[in-house]
């Protein structure tokens, strides 16, 4: 069997209890919700300008969001999995450890699409006015960094196998810091010059730049290709990884 | 003969212990298997049969030897070993984020057989393990026994040449049990699969193995079938009371009779009964045929049988001839609780 069938196999069994349950996406909207809600408007305070100008600068910010702790999670799944035995099933079947890898996280995509188009929605009865061929290149984007993320998640746990609880630890160390120093919440041109320098090693700080100037419509600006290059990158890096640690994920 | 379909040479697993002393998990491993037969892989815990399972079904490369199974050889052509083999792991096969009818249907094609196929056999499986109930719940909330027959069934899916379950009863209750073998065996006939299990249930392998691997410390230490193990390791055990006036007479009666059956010790052990009786116990092959005679040559010699009984040894008492330990006593800290977790899974 070919790679790409057998990934279109693992995909279609990934996203199932997606389907089943889709009430999962809802509620994992609440957060980003949160932060729309509470902490767009204490921004427009600060800078005094009105909520839907604030919302043109800080909902980019939150589809990026959306997608690293959407994404982040996902190798717990795969954790849990390999503990309890289910792995150790499909590992035995034909399909190959690449298709493995590579279904699991092309399934990332769909649930981060569909909540950063929710999300999009919502923002708008607020005043998000965004630039809609810019924003579909935008979501596109997302969906590759979502796959990168995915895969490199996958390979945590595996690598946590052994000792689950090193998962959540690297996650409570990692999300955070690469969140604010992405520029997510607060511009970082304001902060002090050293965050500013660490953010530029940040690839999610590339998508952070692009969305903003895609919802506005401007696809010259080099911030777009220049978040495509950050997002294929974190794919590339993801996906060789993740089919690596697949290899010996037992 | 044919060319065996499971064909292993010196396989042999050592894991890094901790600190510096290492786990010889399985010892040069050597035997053939049958196409066509089913063979019980019987051991306690930690005896190295998991492992076993494990090389053969390309989980895990052996530290040394080689094996082939259906043809494959086992480090060199994985992808073709998983073409031709089905396997049920020790743990749960299925996902507790799953329903069964979807897991089934993947499963289905995953192993290539289309969409129209994997939903019959589906069907066909949830309808045979009684699973109908449970088909379209989260696994999570099934049972402990509800999981395993789920995970039989998604062994029994691709229908394999060779099928490899690990401890494939364990955690099921009477009923379900006599009910998965039913299947299996019928599966076996109509497709003429090839099993090869582990057990820790002595009467399972007893029952239903053709052949019977006792493997001991990584150590394969006994490779007959059920019978003839009994029969050679073990023995029947013959024991008589008389009264203790004439427990001579019927030790000189016994030793004779044993001998010319051509037991190996046909010494009885005398111990005291009670109520001015004396035991005499003695061991020899086919008790069934030799206890009658023995009561009438007692008879006839003037020693009155008070009573007679014959014991037919288990596997346990295999192993324990074997090893000087008791396999039931050691598989009783079987656990089949489920890993604990901490940390909340998504
Ligand atoms: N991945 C591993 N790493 C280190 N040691 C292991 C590993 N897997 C098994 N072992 C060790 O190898 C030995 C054999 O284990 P195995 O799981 O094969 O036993 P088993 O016969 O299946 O036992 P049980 O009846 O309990 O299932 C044990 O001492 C076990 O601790
Ligand atoms: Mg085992």
């Amino acid at each position: 069997m070919s790679i790409a069938a057998d990934s279109l196999h693992v995909f279609t069994r990934e996203l199932k209890p997606v389907l089943r349950d889709p009430f999962q996406l809802v509620f994992s909207l609440v957060q980003p919700l949160t932060f729309l809600a509470l902490f767009g408007p204490l921004l427009s305070g600060t800078t005094g300008q009105p909520l839907s100008e604030t919302f043109q600068w800080f909902v980019p910010g939150i589809l990026v969001m959306v997608t690293l702790f959407g994404t982040a999670m996902t190798g717990s799944n795969l954790l849990y999995e390999i503990i309890l035995g289910s792995h150790e099933r499909m590992l035995v079947t034909p399909v190959s450890r690449a298709a493995l890898l590579v279904g699991r996280a092309c399934k990332e995509m769909v649930p981060l699409v569909v909540q950063a188009a929710v999300l999009c929605l919502i923002a708008a009865f607020f005043g998000f006015r965004p630039h809609i061929p810019g924003l579909l290149l935008g979501l596109i984007l997302l969906a590759i960094l979502g796959m990168g993320l995915g895969a490199l998640s996958y390979a945590l746990g595996i690598a946590a196998r052994k000792e689950d609880w090193i998962f959540w630890a690297v996650q409570q160390t990692v999300l955070f810091p690469l969140m604010l120093l992405s520029g997510i919440l607060l511009p970082l041109s304001q902060g002090p010059h050293w965050m500013e320098v660490i953010s530029w090693f940040n690839p999610l700080t590339y998508l952070v730049d692009a969305l903003r100037v895609l919802v506005e419509g401007d696809f010259a600006d080099p911030a777009v290709w220049q978040g495509g290059i950050a997002a294929a990158l974190v794919t590339a890096v993801g996906l060789a990884v993740g089919i690596r640690s697949m290899r010996r994920s037992l | 003969m044919s060319t065996p379909i499971i064909s292993a040479r010196k396989l042999r697993k050592v894991f890094p212990g901790k600190g510096q002393e290492e786990v010889v998990a399985v010892a040069d491993l050597t035997m053939d298997i049958e196409e066509g037969s089913l063979t019980a892989f019987l051991g306690p815990n930690g005896a190295g049969k998991s492992t076993s399972l494990r090389m053969l079904t390309t989980l895990m490369p052996p530290t040394s030897g080689t094996a082939t199974v259906c043809g494959h050889d086992i480090v060199k052509h994985t992808a073709q070993v998983r073409a031709s083999i089905g396997y049920i792991g020790q743990k749960n096969g299925i996902s507790p984020y799953q329903r069964l009818r979807d897991e089934l249907q993947s499963q289905g094609l995953m192993y290539g057989l289309g969409r129209t196929e994997s939903t019959r056999r589906t069907d066909e499986l949830i309808e045979a393990l009684e699973l109908g109930e449970v088909a379209d719940r989260r696994a999570q909330s099934l049972s402990g026994g509800q999981k395993r027959r789920a995970d039989i069934a998604l062994g029994l899916i691709p229908q394999p040449r060779l099928l490899l379950l690990d401890e494939p009863s364990t955690g099921l209750d009477p009923q379900s049990r006599a009910n998965l073998w039913e299947h299996i065996l019928q599966m076996r006939r109509r497709h003429g699969m090839t099993l090869l299990l582990t057990t820790h249930y002595l009467d399972e392998a007893d029952q239903f193995a053709e052949r019977v691997l006792v493997i001991d410390r990584g150590q394969l230490i006994a490779d007959d079938t059920a019978p003839r193990l009994k029969a050679t390791l073990a023995g029947d055990w013959i024991t008589v009371t008389v009264p203790t006036q004439t427990t001579t007479t019927a030790a000189e009666v016994i030793r004779t009779t044993a001998r010319s059956s051509g037991a190996r010790d046909p010494e009885p052990d005398i111990s005291d009964a009670g109520g001015d009786s004396q035991r005499l116990i003695v061991t020899v092959d086919r008790g069934e045929n030799l206890l009658p005679v023995l009561i009438r040559d007692l008879d006839a010699a003037g020693a009155q049988v008070l009573t007679a009984d014959l014991d037919q040894p288990t596997l346990d008492d295999v192993f324990l001839t074997l090893t000087g330990r008791s396999l039931r006593e050691e598989s009783q800290t079987v656990h089949t609780a489920e890993p604990t977790m901490t940390g909340a899974p998504q």
